[in-house]
């Protein structure tokens, strides 16, 4: 009996890893080209308001960290779509507000301490539960449903706003999908990376696909393709070394990172040196 | 006649500056609109708000008679903006970037089809960067850049194009490009609104110069004669300012 549950465990924590390494770098290219990389960050600290909430109110803290980051990210998007410098300070007084929103929250929860957010601020892919892993399928399938479905529209959106409207899209509508989608991706994301590195999940991917890339659907293949031989990978090192997945993932990503940059330079060497006469 | 743009009274401010000072303009189709004027007239400003890009914030204006707002036939339009955003350092090829421009004719969910991919590669060789088209965006040189704007806004097969300076900083090769494309639009019917600087090759297509000082239309009418060309016979046009010398016009726009 033990070992059929363990057996779940590793194969309930290998499915949300593979998931949201699909999930976050598609979102996360759209993301990137919008020049809105530290979007995730932002939903991720007014996230774990919503997961002390759960706490306190005794809801599974997924289900009220969706409702809370999707209303944060609607709040960051109405202040990006309006302000102009002012956004930038708004958006730092949103993400400090959820941080200490949490901390207080999980404080008035019986039984909560700030212990109790640590497994939500650096994940715990290990204690993926079956309705956790029901949420995370279920909002991934929507993310990647809203990528295939909306893609041509989000990539003109992100590349120019002003075309996109002179374009006759519906911008707004689509500037909040794309609010919405992140929200979504954090919360998936969460159990697996921790809510402070969900964002490296969303943007470290993409950054190393674009280094060897020529094109914007290439870029997100690639970086899909990097997202899940992170989280697979980091999975499998942390399982084996005993170490926190989370970590694992994110430095697993980041070293493609690296190599990428060097391979890239010598791509692109070599390119202007054929065409070069 | 169709009327693709009018506009009535209008004005805009920005930042509590005003920028347009009540404009009265009306394009006609078939029409070739330059809009001239020095820095920070308007031009720019004045394209954006016939478009609804900029909100009006005195006056009215219409696209085919509607307001933009409610304007629901954007296949109709094809804007080109002042310069290509290269978004957040995600590649982009040359190809995918002109496909963008069929956006307006696509439907959710359907794929894109033969009549789309036909129409890229039309709009590729008309600006003769069909060679490039898997490059990525980022790496062609500013002309060449246009040039791709301006395939995406083909690649849609409007009837109005909205250029916003065309021709700015672009290479002399660029521009011969430009003219060309530009007069097998005009010679197909097609109604362009341009603002521009100067006009270099762009010249002998326009037949109607509006020009814009601080937020104001100080002319509309007659084109500067393209230095050398013979005068166009039976090319007449009734503008209230008549016709408007060269030199006159160039101490205008400087």
């Amino acid at each position: 009996m033990i070992e059929l549950l363990a057996f779940d465990f590793m194969r309930r924590a290998l499915l949300a890893a593979v998931l949201v390494g699909l999930a976050a770098p598609a979102v996360g290219t759209f993301i990137v080209q919008r020049r809105l990389s530290l979007l995730g960050d932002g939903i991720g600290h007014v996230a774990l308001t919503g997961v002390a909430l759960g706490f306190l109110t005794g809801t599974a803290p997924v289900l009220t960290a969706v409702v809370v980051s999707v209303l944060g990210a609607i709040t960051i998007e109405l202040v990006r779509a309006r302000g102009r410098t002012s956004g930038d300070v708004a958006l730092a007084l949103l993400f400090y507000g959820g941080i200490a929103g949490g901390v207080l929250l999980i404080g008035l929860a019986p039984g909560g301490s700030n212990s109790t957010l640590t497994s939500y601020l650096f994940g715990s892919i290990s204690s993926v539960t079956a309705l956790d892993l029901w949420v995370i399928a279920i909002m991934a399938v929507g993310v990647l449903a809203v990528v295939a479905v909306f893609g041509r529209e989000l990539f003109v959106l992100c590349q120019d706003e002003e075309v996109a409207k002179a374009s006759g899209l519906p911008v707004r509508f689509l500037s909040m999908l794309i609010a919405v989608t992140a929200a979504l991706t954090v919360v998936i994301a969460m159990r697996v990376v921790g809510l402070l590195l969900v964002s490296a999940l969303m943007v470290v991917p993409v950054a190393t696909s674009q280094q060897l890339t020529k094109g914007f659907r290439a870029t997100m293949t690639l970086a899909m393709a990097l997202g899940v031989a992170a989280t697979v990978g980091g999975l499998g090192f942390a399982y084996y070394a005993d170490v926190a997945p989370g970590s694992a993932i994110v430095l697993i990503a980041l070293a493609g990172f690296g190599v990428a940059l060097g391979v890239g330079r010598f791509v692109r060497r070599s390119r202007t040196q054929e065409s070069a006469p | 006649m169709t009327i693709a743009f009018q506009m009535t009274g209008g004005r805009v401010t920005l930042d509590r500056r005003p920028v347009l000072r009540g404009i009265d303009l009306t394009v006609t189709e078939g029409e070739v609109v330059a809009i001239l004027g020095p820095n920070g007239s308007g031009k720019s400003t004045l394209v954006r708000a016939l478009l609804g890009l900029v909100p009006l914030s005195g006056g009215t204006t219409l696209v085919y008679g509607v307001p933009p707002a409610r304007f629901r036939d954007w296949k109709r339009i094809g804007y080109v903006p002042q310069r290509l955003s290269v978004g957040g350092g995600v590649p982009a090829t040359v190809r995918e970037v002109v496909l963008s421009g069929r956006i307006a004719r696509q439907r959710r969910l359907r794929p894109t089809s033969g009549e789309d991919r036909a129409a890229v590669a039309d709009a590729l060789e008309a600006v003769g960067l069909t060679a490039r088209a898997g490059d990525p965006v980022h790496t062609l040189s500013g002309g060449q850049q246009q040039r791709v704007l301006i395939a995406r806004a083909l690649a849609g097969r409007p009837d109005t194009f909205v250029m916003d300076e065309p021709t700015a900083g672009v290479d002399a090769e660029s521009q011969r490009a430009l003219a060309d494309t530009l007069g097998t639009l005009v010679a197909t019917g097609r109604t362009v609104v341009l603002v521009a600087h100067e006009l270099g090759p762009l010249e002998p297509l326009i037949t109607r110069a509006v020009v814009l000082r601080d937020g104001m239309i100080v002319h509309d009418g007659e084109p500067p004669a393209a230095a050398g060309a013979p005068a166009e016979p039976g090319r007449e046009h009734v503008h209230p300012h008549g016709p408007v010398a060269r030199d006159e016009l160039l101490r205008w726009t400087s």
